[in-house]
């Protein structure tokens, strides 16, 4: 008999199929490869009525191949352009899991620029969806490559609202859930700051927290759950090339 | 019928320096190509440009014609970052910028469109876009305690789009999966030049695919140009895709620190 070693790609899979747990009859909006297998894998199992895209402009009842639009194959089910895709967030009906550049223990988001945006160090794609996205819906955070460049003391911008400024109307329907990474999953407090939820197998707190720009307690967190053999197959059926690999080697 | 066909050498001389000018499309999607083109080739310069940033921010950029420039993102897609407009910003090349939340940005323009002075919306709210438009402000809802971000409406002087299809009275037609905000582009512009695929017949317009596909109606059309491959290397499906090779060696030449290899690719390219 032989053992089959869990990949950290899969249990960052599996963590980010957890985070959909509960979602609902919603649009799920995943960026990257492991999200986008991820949000696959909860509609396989716990969340049949998660509402997936193509990336472009179609509500897919069966997806296409993975990283390919409708075009590609799969059936649409229906139809949403980026026009309708604003009205979705400010509806609420929608989920994402969007990538960050930076994120404070607040949770503020950035990927706009790094430096003073005036004229920055390093120009990045723009705040995008990430204000808006952050005052309307829950949303979720995928960072691949986990860092200290990456988890800082203070994003130089805020483009997706973190907890410490979710007042008033910017509060009445922001939810941040949980941050999955390639080293954990976070999630936060009661004060909003960011917390360690669980730590993937093979990760040592030590670790984390050198790769972490702040303060963050692991030293009792539990591990991240390995996908059962059945979700090892849905993930493998969904990702035939590994691509997942390629963002989690 | 009327007729508004323009030959595409004939579009600079619609435009002037100074003036607002929206850009339909999306990331490298559906680009106008051929009217920036002709901007390119022109000595019109000084303009605010307002887009969901692709390749014609990165090349307008390049060439130091953008005074100021109101996006949500610029990106090429298959390829995060455009170099060239990162390179002008890092560079402070552009002096001005207004960088929105992308619902923001559509408000804006459908405030444009609807000729009122605002729209509100809650995205923006709590973010630094407010820091980083300080002109931006907020609105107390008269009915409750809401309290939203004042987009202020984007007026355009012109618009470049492009789309498959046209009739020459100006009736543009998509036949792609996305429309993207074209029409909104037009509605919010006090000229609007459409560029095509192809001019036909009012008649075959509807001959070959459902009257939904008519985009944008010739009451917001001013001119017409004929521009086969008019959007490439940009993508405008389904006539064609995105031309992935081109846009490699694009960013190649971008990225370069040798500026004789990008003024070749600007010369080869123009």
């Amino acid at each position: 008999m032989t053992t089959q070693t869990i990949t950290r790609a899969d249990v960052c899979v599996a963590a980010v199929s957890d985070a959909f747990k509960g979602s609902g009859e919603v649009l799920a909006h995943a960026v990257g490869i492991v999200p986008a297998i991820g949000v696959r894998l909860a509609k396989a199992t716990h969340t049949p009525e998660l509402a997936l895209s193509d990336g472009e402009a179609f509500m897919m009842a069966a997806a296409p191949p993975l990283l390919k639009t409708a075009a590609a194959g799969g059936t649409p089910e229906a139809w949403v352009p980026f026009r309708s895709i604003f009205d979705i967030v400010a509806s609420g009906r929608r989920h994402s899991m969007m990538g960050a550049s930076q994120i404070d223990r607040h949770g503020n988001q950035n990927i706009s620029s790094i430096g003073d945006w005036r004229r920055p160090k390093r120009q990045l794609i723009g705040v995008r969806g990430a204000p808006g996205n952050t005052v309307n819906h829950r949303v979720d955070y995928w960072v691949a490559k986990h860092s200290a460049r990456i988890f800082v003391d203070r994003v130089d911008v805020a483009s997706g609202v973190g907890n410490d400024r979710a007042t008033g109307t910017a509060g009445r329907f922001h939810d941040l859930g949980v941050i999955v990474t390639n080293l954990a999953v976070f999630g936060y407090d009661d004060a909003g700051l960011v917390k360690v939820v669980s730590i993937h197998p093979g990760v040592t707190p030590e670790e984390l927290q050198e790769a972490t720009g702040f303060p963050i307690d692991a030293a009792d967190a539990p591990l991240t759950r390995e996908p059962t053999a059945d979700e090892l197959k849905i993930i493998e059926a969904e990702d035939p090339k590994g691509l997942r690999f390629k963002e989690v080697p | 019928m009327l007729d508004k066909t323009l030959p595409l050498a004939e579009v600079a001389g619609k435009l002037e320096s100074g003036m607002t000018i929206g850009i339909g499309g999306w990331g490298s999607r559906r680009k106008p190509m051929a009217l920036v083109k002709e901007i390119l080739r022109s000595d019109v310069t000084d303009l605010t440009v307002v887009a969901f940033g692709g390749p014609d921010v990165g090349l307008l950029a390049r060439a130091g014609k953008i005074r100021k420039l109101v996006y949500g993102f610029v990106s090429l897609d298959s390829i995060p970052l455009d170099p060239n407009f990162t390179r002008a910003r890092e560079r402070g090349e552009i002096p001005e910028t207004s960088e929105y939340d992308e619902g923001m940005f559509v408000a804006g323009l459908k405030a444009g469109a609807n000729r009122l002075s605002f729209q509100p919306i809650r995205a923006g709210l709590g973010s630094d876009v407010m820091a980083m438009n300080p002109d931006l402000k907020t609105v107390r809802s008269p009915y409750d305690d809401e309290e939203y971000v004042a987009v202020p409406g984007l007026r355009l002087d012109v618009s470049l789009i492009h789309l498959n299809r046209a009739d020459a009275a100006g009736n543009g037609q998509y036949l792609g999966p996305d429309p993207y905000f074209d029409d909104l582009f037009a509605m919010a512009a006090d000229t609007t030049i459409l560029s095509v695929e192809q001019i036909v017949s009012t008649d075959d317009l509807t001959a070959k695919a459902p009257p939904q596909t008519l985009l944008v109606p010739r009451i917001f059309v001013n001119h017409v140009v004929e521009a086969p491959g008019g959007a490439h290397f940009t993508s405008c499906d389904p006539d064609y895709g995105r031309d992935e090779e081109f846009q490699k060696s694009y960013v190649a030449a971008a990225k370069s620190d040798s500026d004789s290899d990008w003024t070749e690719f600007e010369e080869r390219y123009l």
